[in-house]
């Protein structure tokens, strides 16, 4: 159970105005999506927001404390991160990649020993990669490393989860998969903030919209309020249909 | 305890054992080494049967043999081993630091400094004491400039500080061939042959031996870290690694590995690079089996080459740096031909 909240924050985006400071709370038990065009500093957003990147100015706080005050390994037990890029860098198997997820929780002279194993093993079988386990990551689709890097945060078991478009790469089925996992992550009480490009998965699964739109400027709020035509069409620089499906709202490029 | 309790208890125990088993392969690679330095100071120009050299361990035997063993053969085999240990070591940190496989301190200019360093105190004439210093020095200096310089005003990427490595590094080669070109003839001879790597002049193992122990227990801590570190300072850094004082860590770590290694033993390419690949196409990527493992194969590699380096021309004796290669190149391009 945590509270992420930001004041007066600006993120660093070189050569970029400040535009509007944000002051926002995310509280446990929300999905908050944020979306905007290509470039508009979604993904710095995300990292400011994990203590990746250094804002320009303002602050991040988790609970009652800055988190420029914290120590990475303590951020770590409460916050995981799931990167749109990642580096393989040396061969590794799927459960080996997972089974990172527990480093925050590990002391330097400790093995991970039977419970985290079995919390890779249980993360891995809710993401439908329990067949992979032995297989080196290098050789997987690029879907099947997106459900990899969310089953190391799976295993991390964070309570403010961060995800940078984790519907990247994935079918459709697992689309539907990865954001009922994440949705179920709010419902057990944590703080789910994702980077989306696709407006409908967002409309569906996201009760909470940051609007970021590429001069600095933004807006947020509940979704309901956020999701007004007129505003997504300003945000992307494209004209838009809509019609309400099954009491959701759907929108395509007109 | 119920029968529940029992079975869970034995669960737990297997598991904690099994937890270890990964680290067997140590266990091998000890032996080995312990192989490569009792063949070390068993064989040479007056060869000493087991038996015979069962007993000079023990203390007795006659007392050629024992001068033989304890006061010529057993510090250039234990010289040996460190060097090899240190430098496989290096590399394998200097791999993970960049991310890149072809990262070894050779590559990124480390001994080139340490080698001009020692070239020049050899120039100028100076004691061993100061040649070692003067090693250390230039590998110190290589270090902060490649580090300096490929930090630069902006960022700091993987890809840069090896391009900043390599261009310091043939830096360094220009200078070594400057003074091997202006150097005194009679100087050559000793110059070339420790450019090459050579043990023959090895004084005492012990500074290099303890910093290896040392390091190979710094090391094992740090393991997990540089497991996640591997896969990116980013994904590191959402992981709880305090990822620039790490990455400072085991480059500055390597460098004083690479400057003690080739202040031992001169200049000895190849280990650094293949002992670390060698050992992760067999036993995977786990850090904290590979520093340990490529302390103990580097060393059984280097001590065997010396071996080798002592016997193959005998009475004359090769630089180990030649055998290094000679054996290296072939087994390595075996093994990354036959994985996947």
């Amino acid at each position: 159970m945590a509270v992420l909240e930001t004041r007066e924050l600006i993120i660093d985006i070189p050569e970029r105005a400040d535009g509007r400071p944000l002051s926002l709370r995310m509280e446990s038990g929300q999905t908050w999506g944020i979306l905007g065009p290509n470039g508009a500093g979604k993904s710095t957003l995300l990292h400011t927001l994990g203590g990746l990147n250094r804002p320009r100015s303002g602050e991040v706080w988790i609970d009652d404390t800055p988190l420029r005050q914290m120590r990475r390994s303590t951020i770590a037990r409460q916050l995981g991160v799931v990167f749109q890029e990642r580096q393989d860098g040396f061969p590794a198997t799927v459960l080996e990649t997972a089974l990172i997820g527990r480093h925050p929780f590990l002391s330097p002279w400790q093995l991970e020993g039977g419970d985290d194993l079995a919390m890779a093993e249980k993360a891995l079988e809710r993401l439908e990669l329990s067949d992979l386990a032995d297989r080196p990551v290098s050789t997987l689709s690029g879907g099947e490393r997106q459900r990899v890097a969310l089953a190391t945060a799976l295993t991390q078991s964070p309570s403010i989860w961060l995800a940078d478009e984790p519907t990247n790469h994935l079918d459709l089925r697992h689309q539907v998969a990865v954001m009922e996992l994440l949705s179920e992550q709010a419902r057990a009480g944590h703080t789910v903030v994702m980077c989306l490009h696709d407006l409908n998965l967002a409309a569906r699964w996201c009760d909470h919209l940051l609007l970021l739109y590429p001069d600095g400027e933004a807006c947020w709020g509940e979704a309901e309020s956020m999701l007004k035509p007129k505003a997504l069409e300003q945000l992307y620089g494209q004209p838009l249909t809509w019609a309400e499906v099954d009491g959701a709202p759907v929108f395509v490029p007109a | 305890m119920n029968a529940a309790e029992a079975v869970a208890h034995r669960a737990n125990a297997t598991m904690a054992v099994s937890a270890w088993r990964p680290f067997l392969p140590l266990v091998w690679l000890g032996l080995a080494g312990l192989l490569a330095l009792l063949m070390a100071v068993a064989i040479g120009s007056v060869a000493i049967p087991p038996a015979e050299l069962w007993a000079v361990i023990t203390g007795e035997g006659s007392s050629l043999h024992q001068t033989l063993v304890w006061e010529l053969r057993a510090p250039r085999a234990l010289a040996g081993f460190a060097t090899g240990g240190l430098l496989a070591v290096a590399g394998a940190l200097m791999q993970i630091l960049l991310r890149n496989p072809l990262a070894d301190p050779y590559v990124l200019g480390v001994s080139g400094g340490a080698s001009v360093g020692a070239l020049a105190a050899m120039l100028a004439g100076a004691g061993t004491f100061v040649l070692s210093g003067s090693a250390f020095g230039g590998a110190l200096l290589s270090t902060f400039l490649v580090f300096g310089l490929a930090h630069g005003t902006g960022s700091w990427t993987p890809a840069r500080l090896l391009l900043t490595g390599i261009v310091v590094a043939s830096g360094w080669g220009a200078v070594i061939t400057l003074m091997l070109a202006i150097g005194p003839t009679d100087k050559l001879p000793g110059m070339l042959y420790w450019l090459m790597g050579d043990l023959t002049y090895a004084q005492t193992p012990w500074p290099a031996l303890v910093v290896l122990a040392l390091v190979c227990l710094l090391v094992i801590p740090l393991g997990r870290s540089l497991n996640v570190l591997a896969r990116g300072p980013l994904q590191a850094a959402a992981l709880g690694v305090a990822v620039r004082p790490l990455e400072w860590t085991i480059y500055i770590l390597a460098s004083l590995l690479t400057a003690l290694a080739v202040t031992t033993a001169g200049s000895i390419g190849f280990v650094g690079l293949v002992v670390p690949h060698m050992l992760r196409l067999v036993l995977g990527n786990d850090q904290r089996l590979i520093l340990p493992a490529c302390a103990l194969a580097g060393g059984a590699l280097l001590t065997l080459a010396d071996t080798l380096a002592r016997i193959v021309i005998a009475p004359e004796q090769l630089p180990v740096g030649v055998i290094t290669a000679l054996l290296g190149v072939p087994t390595f391009l075996v093994l990354l031909y036959r994985s996947r």
